[in-house]
């Protein structure tokens, strides 16, 4: 049973997540770049994603990336307490360097997709999801 | 938690050596471990962490899933099929469990 009391601090602890300093966060997108990419330069062509403009429900975003020719992709939420959301590889029966899921934003954000390309490179790209209340959970 | 109960979904039918829509769920809390409970404990965190496909004993796609994929982890992939056959899917759940489920596919 969730009292009164309960909610408002649950309340709390939720803010101070949102509340995390940019910097934390920043760091940690960072490190999940740089832990799928290991610091390579990414080209900024070659990725889609499409997800809504403005997620009413942060809890189950609907999400698709497209990179053609891509033998990985990972998903990054850049403004999740951990960025990281997936990271899928695409074996030889693959049809399509494509996924679509659903995912949590606790927050506004940018959602960013990296592919790595047959040849070894990278292609990333971003864009914002605007959401009305957060899927992180409190 | 209820019983996990694969869910796939296949086109009808399909031409030897096109590229199919695979759509998968499986019911799952997917609890994140950022909630906490009424008494401010942190629930643990117990996802499906992988998620694979194979077609033919050939790997469609391997997916690492983190804590931000929603409950009832959806994914829909594409899969060549070059002749009839039997789709594997597996999950991994954090508590060591494995869901399977197959799919027999025929090409025309």
């Amino acid at each position: 049973m969730l009292t009164r009391r309960d909610t408002l601090a649950i309340g709390l602890g939720a803010s101070a997540v949102a509340m995390l300093p940019a910097a934390v966060l920043a760091d940690a997108v960072d490190d999940a770049i740089a832990a799928f990419t290991g610091g390579a330069e990414m080209a900024d062509a070659g990725v889609t994603i499409t997800a809504p403009e403005i997620a009413e429900n942060g809890n189950t975003v609907p999400i698709s990336v497209d990179a053609p020719g891509a033998t990985e992709i990972t998903l990054i939420a850049t403004g999740n307490p951990t960025p990281n959301v997936g990271k899928f590889t695409f074996g030889p029966g693959a049809g399509a360097s494509m996924v679509a899921t659903r995912i949590r934003l606790g927050r506004t954000q940018d959602v960013m997709a990296i592919a790595k390309l047959a040849d070894g490179s990278y292609a990333s790209t971003r864009v914002e999801v605007k959401v009305t209340i957060g899927g992180c959970g409190g | 938690m209820t019983e996990v109960r694969p869910r796939i979904r296949l086109p009808r039918s399909a031409s030897a050596g096109d590229s199919i829509v695979v759509k998968t769920l499986i019911n799952h809390d997917m609890e994140s471990g950022q909630r906490r409970n009424s008494a401010g404990e942190t629930i643990p965190r117990q996802i499906i962490n992988r998620f694979t496909c194979e077609f033919g004993g050939v790997m469609v796609i391997d997916a690492a899933l983190e804590p931000a994929i929603s409950a009832n982890p959806y994914l829909e992939f594409e899969a060549v099929v070059p002749a009839s056959g039997e789709f594997v899917f597996t999950w991994y759940d954090d508590n060591g469990e494995v869901y399977t489920a197959t799919e027999a596919f025929e090409v025309s």
